[in-house]
């Protein structure tokens, strides 16, 4: 009885004496009586106390529901059994809930408590079904609890648990588009987390909340591009097609400088034949060109996602091999492309669907790169048992790909084609044809051969496309082609696809000088037969008369007054309207010679040879492998793909090293600083920038200056060593200013004995700049890193006071405060939290904990002077006991204004702080001039949690969002103790 | 993402919905039915057709349409990989994907389909940890059931999710401990009339079937992978080790499962294993043409080619075909034109022939085109392109498996034009 093979039609008979009503039910609607009866029966096993009874039942109901019968009058018997020790049922009555919840809301609502019951419970995979099921019942009402849920569950220690969180984010904000900004903090918060898990999920929701805010991913980007190779495979295409958005406004095209050479070759590509030759060699020109361009280097950080997405090229799904290929497509140096054909090509042994999707891609990318492709030529032969559809793309790319050199052997294989049996593939295949003779002037001759012997073809389709196509070919060269117009125009005996005799008449008629003794007798013959034609040819007869009546009136002119009044009493208005029209023109009559002068002119104007273009050409607009893309048409919710900056934002954003707290103004503020990083006169070049004192930029632009000539990787190692020693010196600075200097330059000799002294410090600092760390994170490593963390975490929080003496050696500049005072319960109880936040291994908490033996002293930046508009603010954990409460920890905030104009009114704004957290604000600063600093103190009650607390920074003129995090060891509260009793507590603790 | 599944049968019925946001009205398909009708065939249905309000995205397969039903933009593989993931997942449940079994484990189908997505987003693909959450039904469990009433949901909670190897189930154990894996090549191959080829390549799987207790962590080398021109992986395989040994070094899931495809370099010329000598003749003046065609052995490294089968799709104005093959079986279907000659093993001394007439009809033109001829065979203990599995070691337990290799090469897509 496993599933539900009892319950299917054919075995109908096997199961109670409901079953065989249920089974041959026919139309749900249709028979009342019998409906309401069987479902009393489902009603009653529903209340029964057996749960194999009630497992029958919602068997069945499940069942209906997967037929798409309706099942709605049962909920409130299902939904009592919401809390049923069976899992199964358990399991079936949430299917059900969650599918008619909609319907019946105030019931539904009955069974919210089991779930927020679920939320608390201690194993992790039930609280993630508690919050999935919470989360899919879309009742408007729940929104609140929803939202807490959300809130709660994104800061569970299960990562299985916050991906959950995640997935109920989109859901939530489709629910109720208001909970927006709540959400991307939440969304803010997931972005942080450090498990391959979650990353996934929580691009996902980014993706759906909140695409616009590219801001939130700059801290996680690094982190993103390293973990992205063990995401599972969904995750990986959100991730990718996200992280293509998020470079093309991050970073400088890598063919900014190469685009003018390019172009021309570009053009000359399908130009004349003396450059087709550097067309075949145009992996080599380019790969040439590589050296050449000096002014640009790749950012790091572009160059880290490029590396870290080429071996998802060999994953088994398509998407995201499709994913890759379209971010290499969009962001990769032209010279790289090319690895991503091999991998695409390969897609093509897949199921037809996916070949599809496919092609198109390939049609769109063998325009712009024809090279990448050509070798994989013989991949689209096209064979007899393909789809239409996949034929008709497979030509698509094989006349995108045809060139000079491989021309003959593509003209061999569509003339194979042209006998198939496919007729619309045949018609495509001329097209095609016709495309390869435009392009390629060698065998245009060759090409227009085939195409006439094509004409004695017996098939009416071939016949009359090959007319098409060879109109539009015979118009850019007429004059040697007298032969083929005839022969044309015997064919109209023949022929009677209406769009074929048009086009025969067309061509007769402009190049009617070619053959003047054929030309009348055509339009003799069309004048007789006139009334039963086709309304294009009708047209293209008048059109015929008119041109034969201004070359060969003698001739013709009776005819062409035929055909005038035999078209002036036309059904359709379009005939009757052109054959008044082209009467005015021609005929010349008493008052309006003016326009007949010039009807020649009008009617025999040389028309420029139409242009054979496939239909993919520009596409690639859309981002490749969307669903725009396919359809050629924007699709709901597609974000655009933005154009490559014309100067690199500020690449310092993504350093994690220093965290920005700042949100939501640095992006405007962004663009003052937008000039070309890489440049030597940083420092002196504007008023901003002359005025700056914050150590880390300048140090940057130094080391930046002085590597510049190095490749883009070692310039960013040295960036990151100078930030190690900006962070140490920042905190070491208070004291020693003058010693400064010297450890500088002794450290720079030696940067990796540093690393061995100072350990907590250089881990932090791998963790964050693995980017720049040989080729790809390996999978292990990767998950043995957070287990290492673990294991380093605990003593240096749980011993606080041994380890600060160590590290505190190191910095022999450092004087140490006389007593370190730590109360007994503080320790415990911190450290106990210290350690489980070490374990949900959140990105955020990890790097600054680690700090914190010494971060005490040092400042952290809360408002960068650029963000804040001239306005610095740094923060310090002073260490000291709050005034006001002793649950607060005292944080010292530092003013400095380096605007010209005073700042005033400096205050604390509405907070918005999560559950627990509170704040005691600083006494409202009056005025602050230029130049001047001043230093306030708050207290913020953490709550024992490591959540930020964010806050508003007012000034009268405006608000900045800012957020404080605090490192866990500065969450103890200080407290003064003998040695005696120090080492007591050592003893105790040792026996944990 | 994803917003609903529809399951529609040859005959144009919805057999199954399912639904991971608000419902979406099954009227959605007739845009479906719609597209279905022009394209006459069912291969020839767009994947992805856009409605007003929605756009319905499908694939083919087991004769069962899956239609998708997505309302933003979605990457059109994501959903289509999906599509296929789903239709595999059932095959590994029900060993078969079609619509009775479907109809037959309803209950089964809908809770699979519950947990791979949540609100549209892929949540739990890999089927270890599906069979974790619901176990598929056998015959001895579906007996067991009935009798003790217990259920096919899992009882203890399903910790797949949660490991670092999230395609693994945990807690795996067995006797017989043992690894099988089977090297299998395709050749794909367009040969024209005179015999020459005119493209071929040589795509290769390696399936592997894997019991093994524990968390055995694999190594298989290989004598000559510099071969392997382009490879693509399941997630168990480190990347890492490949590009630096080409060793594949992984912790492999349990039970079936397809470890690496790969794609032998184009340099290397393929050897094409048979041949197929063919004679087929319309005459303009009457209704009656030639038809022969021999099929041989051409490179075969000495091993015999079996389950032979030919297929060819004959042009419209061929009535009927009086042939006699010289050993198999064949048939003509009057209606599809299509011939299909069973011959089976290949004996190079008395070599397969089928020779005979075709009647065409009377006063029609000849056909303009000649048919082409697909090949299928089989040939054992052969991987055409020479590549060899070295060996196979095991870390991280202690017993002793049992290894097994088996090569075989096969017709991939093989077409003779004639």
């Amino acid at each position: 009885m496993s599933a539900a093979p009892a319950y299917s039609e054919d075995k109908g008979g096997s199961a109670g004496p409901g079953e065989p009503e249920y089974g041959h039910d026919p139309a749900s609607g249709g028979i009342f009586s019998s409906d309401y009866k069987r479902h009393d029966d489902l009603k009653e096993m529903l209340d029964t106390n057996k749960d194999s009874l009630k497992l029958e039942a919602m068997k069945r109901i499940v069942a209906m529901i997967a037929r798409g019968k309706n099942a709605s009058d049962l909920f409130p018997a299902v939904v009592k059994n919401v809390a049923c020790k069976n899992i199964e049922v358990k399991k079936l009555v949430y299917v059900y809930l969650v599918r008619y919840a909609e319907e019946q809301q105030d019931l539904a609502l009955l069974s919210i408590s089991t779930f927020q019951r679920g939320l608390k419970d201690p194993n992790q995979l039930i609280r993630a079904s508690a919050l999935r099921v919470l989360s899919s019942i879309r009742v408007p009402i729940i929104v609140p609890i929803m939202m807490l849920a959300i809130k709660e569950a994104a800061s569970d220690m299960s990562p299985y648990v916050r991906k959950t969180a995640a997935h109920a984010i989109p859901k939530l904000y489709s629910l109720d588009s208001d909970q927006k900004d709540q959400l991307i903090e939440v969304i803010e918060k997931l972005l942080a987390d450090k498990t391959t898990l979650v990353a996934g999920s929580v691009v996902m929701a980014f993706e759906e909340v909140c695409p616009e805010r590219i801001d939130l991913i700059h801290k996680n980007y690094r982190k993103l591009c390293n973990l992205l190779i063990d995401v599972e495979e969904w995750g990986q295409v959100v991730i990718i097609s996200m992280l293509t958005r998020y470079a093309r406004t991050q970073f400088l095209s890598p063919t900014q400088n190469e685009s003018l050479l390019e172009e021309n070759a570009e053009k000359a590509f399908y130009g004349s034949e003396e450059d087709e030759a550097k067309g075949a060699g145009s992996e080599e020109t380019a790969a040439a060109a590589l050296p050449a361009r000096k002014p640009y280097v790749m950012d790091p950080d572009h160059r880290l996602l490029l590396r870290n997405t080429k071996p998802l090229l060999q994953s088994r799904s398509a998407a995201v091999v499709m994913a890759v290929a379209q971010l290499y497509f969009h962001l990769a140096p032209k010279a790289e492309v090319g690895v991503i054909a091999k991998a695409l090509v390969r897609l093509l042994r897949s199921h037809s669907e996916v070949q599809y999707v496919v092609l198109q891609n390939v049609a769109t990318m063998s325009i712009k790169r024809r090279g990448m492709f050509e070798p994989y030529l013989k991949s689209f032969y096209i064979r007899s048992t393909d789809p239409t559809q996949i034929k008709i793309l497979k030509l698509e790319v094989l006349t995108n790909l045809a060139n000079e050199t491989n021309i003959p052997t593509v003209l061999r294989e569509f003339q194979t084609y042209i006998r198939s049996m496919d007729k619309d593939f045949v018609a495509a295949t001329i097209q095609a044809i016709g495309r390869c003779a435009t392009n390629i002037g060698r065998v245009r001759d060759t090409c227009l051969n085939g195409l006439v012997q094509l004409l004695s073809n017996r098939d009416e389709l071939v016949v009359a496309e090959s007319v098409v196509v060879i109109k539009k070919l015979l118009q850019m060269q007429p004059a040697q082609h007298g032969e083929i117009i005839k022969h044309l125009a015997k064919l109209t005996d023949n022929i009677q696809v209406p769009m074929a005799r048009a086009s025969i008449l067309w061509l007769i008629g402009e190049y009617c000088e070619h053959v003047p003794r054929i030309a009348p007798d055509v339009l003799r013959k069309m004048a007789k037969s006139f009334t039963a034609e086709e309304d294009i040819v009708k047209l293209q007869v008048i059109n015929l008369a008119a041109k034969l009546y201004l070359t060969n009136s003698k001739q013709t002119k009776l005819l062409t007054q035929y055909v005038l009044s035999l078209a002036k009493y036309d059904q359709n208005y379009d005939i009757r309207d052109r054959a008044r029209f082209t009467r005015q023109l021609i005929v010349p009559s008493e008052q309006g010679g003016a326009l007949s002068r010039h009807a020649k002119k009008l009617f025999l104007a040389p028309k420029p040879a139409p242009v054979l273009e496939s239909s993919f050409k520009d596409r690639d607009h859309f981002q490749l492998g969307s669903l725009s893309h396919l359809l050629n048409a924007k699709a709901t919710g597609y974000q655009e793909l933005p154009d490559w900056p014309e100067e690199a934002p500020d690449p310092s954003v993504r350093n994690v090293e220093v965290p920005e707290w700042t949100k939501c103004s640095n992006r405007e503020k962004r663009k003052e600083k937008e000039k070309p990083f890489y440049s030597d006169s940083e420092g002196e070049s504007g008023p901003t920038e002359s005025a700056d004192s914050d150590p880390e930029s300048e140090s940057e632009s130094d080391s930046k200056s002085s590597s510049e000539s190095g490749s883009g990787e070692s310039s960013s190692e040295s960036d990151n060593e100078d930030q190690d020693e900006d962070e140490e010196k920042g905190r070491g600075s208070e004291s020693e200013q003058s010693e400064e200097d010297d450890k500088r330059k002794t450290k720079k000799k030696v940067p990796e004995g540093k690393g061995e002294a100072s350990s907590s410090d250089e881990g932090s600092d791998s963790s964050s700049s693995s980017s720049e760390s040989e080729m790809t994170s390996e999978s292990e490593e990767e998950q043995l890193e957070p287990a290492s963390w673990r294991r380093k975490t605990p003593p240096s929080s749980k011993s606080a006071p041994a380890t600060k003496e160590i590290s505190l050696l190191d910095l022999e500049d450092f004087t140490p405060p006389s007593v370190q005072p730590v109360s007994p319960p503080a320790i415990v109880s911190t450290s106990l939290a210290a350690d489980l936040e070490g374990l949900t291994l959140t990105d955020s908490t990890l790097v600054p904990s680690l700090l914190s033996p010494v971060s005490g002293i040092g400042r952290q930046e809360l408002l960068h002077r650029v963000a804040g508009e001239g306005l610095a603010v740094d923060y310090t954990f002073s260490r000291q006991p709050f005034s006001g409460d002793p649950h607060m920890v005292s944080v010292h905030i530092h003013f400095s204004n380096s605007s010209d104009t005073p700042i005033k009114g400096l205050h604390v704004g509405t907070p918005k702080l999560p559950a627990g957290i509170s704040i005691q604000e600083f006494p409202e600063i009056e005025s602050l001039a230029p130049g001047e600093s001043a230093t306030a103190v708050m207290g913020i009650n953490f709550c024992d949690s490591t959540q930020a607390a964010n806050f508003q920074l007012c000034t009268q003129t405006r608000q900045f969002y800012v957020s404080i995090q605090p490192p866990v060891g500065e969450l103890m509260a200080p407290v003064f103790m003998s040695e005696n009793e120090f080492k007591k507590e050592q003893g105790l603790q040792g026996g944990h | 993402m994803i917003h609903s599944l529809f399951l529609i049968n040859s005959s144009g019925d919805i057999f199954l919905e399912k639904h991971w946001k608000s419902v979406v009205s099954r009227s959605v398909c007739d845009y479906f039915f719609e597209a279905q009708e022009r394209a006459t065939e069912a291969e020839n249905v767009p994947p992805v057709i856009p409605t007003p309000h929605h756009y319905l995205l499908s694939v083919y397969r087991h004769k069962i349409f899956f239609v998708a039903v997505i309302q933003t933009e979605v990457p059109p593989l994501f959903v289509i990989e999906f599509l296929h993931r789903v239709v595999d997942t059932f095959q590994d449940y029900f060993g078969v994907c079609s619509e009775p079994v479907i109809k037959d484990n309803v209950v089964v189908v809908y809770e699979v389909l519950e947990e791979m997505l949540d609100n549209g987003f892929p949540l739990a693909t890999e089927s270890n940890i599906l069979k974790e959450l619901i176990k598929p039904p056998t015959i001895l469990r579906t007996v067991v059931n009935t009798i003790t009433g217990s259920t096919n949901v899992g009882d203890q909670l399903p910790t797949g999710q949660l490991s670092v190897v999230p395609w693994r189930r945990t807690g795996v154990k067995y006797t017989n401990n043992e690894a099988y894996f089977d090297v299998i090549e395709e050749i794909d191959a367009i040969i024209d009339k005179s015999g020459s080829t005119i493209t071929a390549e040589i795509q290769g799987v390696i399936d592997s079937c894997v019991k093994l207790t524990g968390m055995p962590d694999l190594t298989l080398s290989f004598m000559n992978p510099r071969l392997l021109d382009d490879v693509s992986f399941h997630p168990c395989v480190r990347f890492k080790r490949w590009e630096s040994e080409r060793i594949l070094s992984f912790i492999p899931p349990d039970g079936n499962f397809r470890l690496l495809s790969y794609h032998v370099s184009a340099q290397n010329l393929v050897a094409i294993p048979v041949y197929v000598k063919h004679n087929i003749s319309f005459r303009d003046s009457s209704s009656l043409g030639r038809f022969e065609i021999t099929v041989g052995p051409k490179q075969t490294m000495g091993k015999t080619i079996e389950g032979v089968t030919v297929t060819s799709q004959m042009p419209k104005g061929v009535l009927n075909m009086s042939l006699t093959p010289s050993q198999g079986t064949h048939t003509f279907d009057p209606v599809t034109k299509m011939l299909s000659w069973d011959v089976g093993k290949i004996n190079p001394q008395k070599l397969p022939s089928l020779k005979g007439t075709m009647s065409l009809q009377a006063g029609a033109s000849k056909p303009d085109e000649n048919p082409t001829i697909n090949l299928q065979f089989k040939i054992q203990q052969l991987a055409i392109s020479g590549l060899k599995v070295n060996r196979l070691d095991m870390y991280g337990e202690k017993y002793k498996p049992f290894k097994g290799i088996k090569y075989m090469t096969k017709a991939g897509k093989f077409q003779v034009r004639t």
